[in-house]
């Protein structure tokens, strides 16, 4: 990485510039800087609505970069180690489905584990490929699915030779790491693409002691989520390429769903937060650890509950941990993640990530501070203090199940069907995604066999307060399920 | 030559004081600390620009949060004090000969090495045998305690900046298992009269009242509070501050004050009727 060029701004720069020059707008967006929504003014500030433009000869086009938003991006590049960076304004979903999207055809086979993102499974409805699960190992003391082992990855390779590409989480929502480099080395010598979720990783690029990164291991493409660990805006992310990819091709594919209209405020976002990454990242991710690591021995401490790290470790299906994830099991004090992430919501005014029915995710970032690390702590523990005071136990511990595929997710998610009452669907094939959100992680996805023990899970997770979603019906109580014929 | 300080009670409302000079000014770790000196007041210091106390009025804050849990509570012996950097609550403590340990816990050392230069009559409260200093988080330093003190008081002032955690369930459940089960906890409650001001006044007496079996709210006038008018929160697991007031007993201990007196302690019980209200409001959440 160039350290000095990496001091340069290009698209923040562009929009400084522009801000001074005094234009007289004739072109969208048509709140004209604002003047035409005076209460959007108040609210958001001046500042902010003065920079919502539109692409324009000073800004670049984020579909065809060629000026200062093709420099931004040949930053990125550098910092992150990357042949080629995209900047993504609709999430790391749409990286995700770029990924997928250029690298499999329809009736062509990815390899992929089953505690994957909704929007991998979304990206097979569109184009068509055929999911093959890599089993994931689960860890049965915290009900969790783990990495993917890299035998089992030999295995699939063996198996499914004409597999396209591999699909790899780096790490999970809950900070787990499969063997990314040993991936690398089989996929590409099998001839097989590896694309990496690094929805949860932008920092392992710039951190020491965390889980190798997608492009520092040889992976060809990574989506990489700078809304989150990196600082930028909700929605704002990047694709990275890495050497053997035709990153050309790529850009075709993202113009195939992105906006002609990108919003300014997410590009200067993005190119923003690389400047701040690529200067200070090192030394914030050591104080993100840090920090994660004291509130684990706090909470360790508390009595109940497990906030697990690096101890998880074992060689295979957790190869490795991220240590700025602070995930902990909950159901040591008796109560479900769920329902300690309620009570800290309604009962604390402490927002955190995500319950599930083991644990809760607290998300620590470059924004917090050691007080709150406090509350959250303090909180934690007058929770499991009131609930020995009331005496709960019995929980089930609600692992993670992993379905039968019978058919490919594009075909049952066209196929007829119709809507049934989810208690009736036993044995019958899911024609929609069913998942809890946050993660979400698809409990069935289009294609799958529907079970009792699945049915059962989900009642399960209904009952302790997760938000279920996926389906047509709102309310999660009626399925699309698949006409036998 | 004038130069004025302004404290912003509101967007809209000043509290201003012609000040002297200025004596010192940092940005430590946790709050930025400026001391002052002024005609009508003395030497005032002031965090991230709210008056903390000024020579002139800091007696009634002090009297008043440690001579009402006294005269309620028979026998108190340990004490903890979350905050109080300045030493003025434990001066006023060491009065008590009854009292074997004040543990001070402040975590912002400079405040602490301020208050010794600037405010040594009031850091005397420091040099009493009986009184430890920690610097620590006071979450953190009572998630460590379990039925260890007769009384807790949360010296610490603003529910919005660094101490923001000493205003929350969490702080009250966690004080709640440090006090013996006949503990007294009195923390600040803040000034209810202006709107903004009003949310956290009423989130903390909900929080409170929710904790702790005896939950009632007292006020005292001090002159540098936003609308002069300050209240306080007496959060207990036995005692009442009323039924269980035992003015003889304190009378007879002749303690020398300047704000706080016996029938005053009745008084400061009685609130204005909007006040009342909305402590009424709250209860029935």
């Amino acid at each position: 990485m160039d350290r000095i060029s990496q001091h340069t701004a290009p698209v923040y720069e562009a929009m400084l510039e522009l801000r001074k020059r005094r234009v007289v707008p004739f072109d969208v967006p048509g709140h004209k800087r604002g003047r035409g929504n005076p209460e959007l003014v108040d609210f958001l500030g001046e500042k902010c609505v003065g920079v919502d433009v539109n692409s324009m000869k000073m800004l670049d086009n984020l579909s065809h970069p060629v000026s200062v938003i093709k420099e931004a991006e040949e930053l990125t590049a550098d910092a992150f180690g990357a042949q080629k960076a995209f900047f993504m304004v609709h999430g790391t979903t749409s990286a995700v489905q770029a990924m997928v999207l250029a690298t499999v055809r329809a009736g062509e086979e990815i390899l992929l584990p089953r505690n994957v993102h909704k929007s991998v499974i979304n990206a097979l409805v569109l184009c068509g490929g055929i999911p093959v699960y890599v089993p994931v190992r689960v860890n049965h003391q915290i009900g969790i699915a783990t990495g993917m082992a890299l035998s089992d990855v030999e295995r699939a390779i063996r198996e499914h030779p004409q597999a396209k590409a591999i699909f790899v989480n780096n790490p999970t929502y809950y900070g787990i790491a499969s063997d990314l480099k040993g991936i690398v080395d089989i996929a590409h010598k099998a001839g097989m693409k590896v694309l990496v979720d690094e929805a949860h990783g932008t920092h392992l690029y710039f951190g020491d002691n965390l889980p190798i990164s997608g492009m520092a291991a040889g992976a060809d493409l990574a989506a990489v989520s700078m809304h989150k660990s990196g600082g930028s805006l909700t929605q704002s992310s990047i694709m990275l390429c890495g050497r053997d990819v035709d990153a050309e091709y790529v850009q075709q594919i993202i113009n195939l769903t992105q906006t002609t209209s990108a919003s300014y405020l997410l590009i200067s976002s993005l190119d923003l937060s690389r400047r701040n990454l690529a200067l200070h990242g090192r030394e914030s991710f050591e104080k993100v650890s840090s920090m994660a690591e004291y509130a684990r021995a706090e909470i360790n401490e508390i009595g109940g509950y497990y906030a697990y790290g690096r101890e998880l470790i074992d060689g295979d299906s957790v190869f490795d941990f991220d240590v700025t994830k602070l995930s902990v099991f909950t159901q040591g004090i008796g109560m479900t993640g769920i329902e300690v992430y309620d009570m800290l919501r309604d009962e604390y005014d402490i927002q955190i990530e995500f319950g599930d029915i083991g644990n809760i995710l607290a998300y620590i970032s470059i924004g917090d501070r050691i007080r709150d690390i406090e509350r959250l702590v303090g909180a934690l523990e007058d929770i499991a203090d009131r609930s020995a005071a009331a005496n709960r136990k019995e929980l089930y511990c609600g692992e993670f199940i992993a379905p039968e595929l019978v058919m490919s997710p594009r075909e049952a998610f066209y196929a007829q069907g119709e809507r049934m009452p989810l208690h009736k669907t036993v044995g019958r094939i899911a024609g929609e995604m069913l998942m809890c959100y946050p993660p979400g992680i698809p409990i069935l996805t289009p294609g799958e066999r529907i079970t009792q023990e699945i049915l059962d899970y989900i009642e399960y997770a209904r009952e302790k307060g997760c938000s279920l979603q996926g389906t047509q019906d709102l309310e999660c109580r009626e399925m699309r399920i698949l006409t036998e014929i | 030559m004038e130069i004025w300080f302004s404290q912003l009670d509101t967007e809209n409302v000043k509290t201003s004081v012609r000040v002297d000079k200025q004596l010192f000014s940092r940005q430590s770790e946790y709050q930025r600390i400026d001391v002052f000196e002024s005609r009508e007041f003395g030497r005032m210091i002031v965090l991230d620009g709210e008056i903390i106390f000024s020579e002139a009025d800091e007696f009634i804050y002090n009297e008043m949060v440690v001579h009402v849990p006294m005269a309620v509570h028979p026998s108190v012996k340990n004490v903890l004090i979350i905050g109080g950097g300045d030493g003025g609550v434990a001066k006023v403590l060491t009065q008590y000969p009854e009292i074997e340990a004040i543990d001070v816990v402040e975590p912002d050392e400079m405040f602490i090495e301020v208050s010794r230069e600037f405010f040594p009559e009031t850091a005397k409260g420091f040099d009493d045998d009986r009184v430890k200093i920690t610097n620590m988080d006071g979450l953190r330093f009572l998630r460590r305690c379990r039925d260890k003190y007769d009384l807790i008081i949360n010296d610490s002032t603003d529910p919005f900046g660094h101490t923001e955690g000493l205003f929350t369930r969490e702080f009250y459940g966690n004080c709640y298992r440090a006090l013996h089960d006949d503990g007294i906890m009195v923390y600040q409650h803040g000034s209810p009269f202006y709107d903004e001001d009003e949310a956290a006044f009423r989130a903390m007496h909900r929080k409170a009242y929710q904790s702790f079996p005896v939950s009632r709210v007292y006020q005292a006038g001090i002159p540098t509070c936003p609308a002069g008018l300050w209240m306080f929160g007496f959060a207990s697991k036995k005692y009442h501050p009323l039924k269980d007031f035992d003015a003889k007993r304190w009378d007879a201990r002749g303690l020398k004050t300047w704000y706080y007196t016996t029938h005053l302690h009745k008084g400061a019980f009685m609130l204005p009727k909007y006040v009342e209200d909305i402590l009424a409001e709250e209860e029935q959440k």
